[in-house]
């Protein structure tokens, strides 16, 4: 079985973002860029499933500047086979991203789409549903833990009341909660390994897709900020406060 | 112009969050609401959502394939009724967060995650960088899909309203998946993120013996919800349905208790929307400080056990 891992090139997680002066975005000019760490879980999840003999390849592919192309020899340090870098200079939409997947998915035939839930710079969490809907398949959003059971997956996923598990027909799409896994660091070796692996290099028109936005970013903005309030002296003032605010008798 | 709600329901009644999405609808149109499940619990659903203040018709889906909101069945439901509406809002929940992508690729819209105020038919505003920019977006499609979050809009009243129920079918079951079972957290405790009081607990607690010997009491004293931050749940302190964040749970009290949570971004993102911020920290100059209205410096072991006694 394949497994295509989709990876998105974002802000580090590290990095406070900050929103540019004249309202149209977020600053990411000199910015450290790292794998979203989502797909980062993605990742690590796809290389156990093949260490476990449930997966025979891995495919990494990204949809973005060339400079992805970091991002992707970063998925296959830490273990993927070979990368398809889309590239495109535009932001694209996670609609339009699932189109594409869609067709990478058609030509790869992957028995398992894994990617994660959300990009931390959009915070859409879009793309693996999107995909999934397109590709007329089964969707595990959130996982926790993925098994790999005959011709099915069973994915446990966080959902507000605690964990869920469904059992889902092969191919499907599997989205990454925080809790799936700890991503391992590539090593110096697998790193120079990693820059001999092949990396096809298409762009959307390859796959026919439109990737004409269809939300338009009016303006970026620094959310409210909250006054700090008062310090207080004692546990007596506080209990007081609490008393005023009517939360205690 | 006509909204189609998703209404989520537990034990016959639809959830609070969805009583704020019906708000939102409410500032795009006619609302009618849709109630997917099974059964008896549905129909009962279904007359409570009747019920919505600013409901004017509820659409009941009845079918054993909808029990469990798997979102490959309940998906082409939605998409089947969504010719006779402009809009289509989900909660910002993990039900709507899984159904709602799927319905709005099925219709070809690209979806508008997480909105936090409506400001045309055609523009809303969203949190981007968790939290940390607020996005105004303009949709160009003919038809929008939104996912809602439902502290940003107030309640509809639970009463008040009276419409028709009307039943509707779909294709049922997908054939693509099925439910296998839930590990549903079982507590006395309000739901946290429809709670009026919250007391989170963060990585200062050390284990999760003092998590539970410092912050239950509190909570119980105060009649609060117990959450958690992400440093706390990924130190095994609390279960991750407690977590408080980005990347948790998004609430909005009238008071918050922040207990030993120095106040990373992250945190903020899921709880700074609350009316009264209280923190207890032994750090005076944690970040939790800056969005507090209420701060007490020193020892959390000290300092809570007597608040939890004066109370």
């Amino acid at each position: 079985m394949k497994i295509l891992v989709p990876v998105k090139r974002v802000i580090d997680y590290n990095v406070k973002p900050r929103v540019k002066m004249d309202g149209t975005g977020v600053d990411l000019t000199n910015v450290k860029m790292s794998m979203n760490p989502f797909d980062e879980i993605a990742v690590e999840e796809a290389i156990r499933l093949k260490e476990k003999g449930a997966a025979s390849e891995i495919v990494a592919v990204s949809v973005g500047p060339q400079k992805a192309q970091d991002t992707l020899r970063t998925a296959l340090a830490m273990g993927t086979d070979r990368a398809i870098l889309i590239q495109t200079d535009e932001e694209v939409e996670p609609l339009a991203v699932a189109k594409l997947l869609k067709a990478v998915m058609d030509e790869e035939q992957p028995g398992i789409v894994l990617l994660g839930k959300q990009a931390i710079d959009d915070d859409s969490n879009q793309t693996g549903q999107m995909l999934a809907a397109l590709s007329g398949r089964p969707q595990g959003t959130f996982a926790s833990k993925v098994e790999v059971k005959g011709d099915k997956v069973e994915v446990t996923r966080e959902v507000d009341g605690g964990l869920e598990t469904v059992s889902l027909t092969l191919p499907a799409i599997v989205t990454t909660d925080l809790r799936l896994n700890e991503p391992r660091y590539a090593s110096l070796p697998n790193i120079m390994k990693a820059r001999t692996k092949p990396m096809a290099n298409k762009t959307p028109a390859d796959y026919g897709v439109d990737i004409a936005p269809r939300l338009t970013t009016l303006k970026v903005e620094e959310p409210a900020k909250r006054q700090a309030g008062v310090k207080l002296g004692s546990v007596d003032e506080l209990v007081a406060k609490l008393k005023d605010l009517g939360v205690a008798k | 112009m006509s909204v189609l709600v998703l209404i989520e329901h537990e034990a016959g009644v639809p959830k609070d969050a969805s009583l704020s999405t019906v708000t939102a609808a409410q500032k795009l149109g006619e609302v009618h609401a849709l109630v997917a499940g099974s059964g008896a619990e549905a129909r009962q659903a279904a007359d409570a959502a009747a019920k919505i203040a600013g409901v004017a018709k509820v659409l009941l889906a009845d079918d054993a394939a909808y029990t469990n909101m798997l979102a490959e069945n309940v998906a082409p439901l939605v998409v089947d009724l969504a010719g006779g509406y402009d809009a289509i809002l989900f909660n910002a929940t993990s039900i709507g967060k899984n159904v709602a992508p799927r319905v709005a690729a099925m219709l070809d819209v690209m979806q508008v995650s997480d909105v936090l105020s409506i400001e045309s038919a055609d523009t809303f505003t969203r949190p981007i960088y968790a939290g940390n920019a607020i996005a105004t977006v303009k949709s160009s499609d003919a038809r929008k899909v939104l996912t809602v979050r439902g502290t940003a809009f107030p309640k509809a009243a639970a009463t008040g309203g009276s419409a028709s129920v009307e039943s509707v079918s779909g294709k049922g079951d997908a054939g693509l998946s099925s439910f296998v079972g839930a590990e549903v957290s079982k507590s006395e405790r309000p739901e946290l993120t429809s709670a009026k009081v919250v007391v989170s607990g963060g990585r200062a607690l050390g284990s999760s013996e003092d998590f539970h010997r410092v912050i239950d009491p509190l909570a119980d004293k105060l009649g609060a919800a117990v959450g958690a931050s992400r440093a706390a749940v990924d130190a095994g302190y609390a279960p991750n349905d407690y977590q408080v964040g980005q990347t948790g749970k998004i609430v909005a009290p009238e008071v918050y208790v922040a207990i030993g949570i120095s106040g990373a971004i992250q945190h903020l993102a899921g709880m700074k929307d609350s009316k009264t911020i209280v923190a207890i920290n032994k750090d005076e100059d944690a970040p939790i400080f800056q969005v507090a209205d209420l701060g007490l410096v020193g020892d959390l072991f000290q300092i809570v056990p007597e608040l939890t006694a004066k109370l």
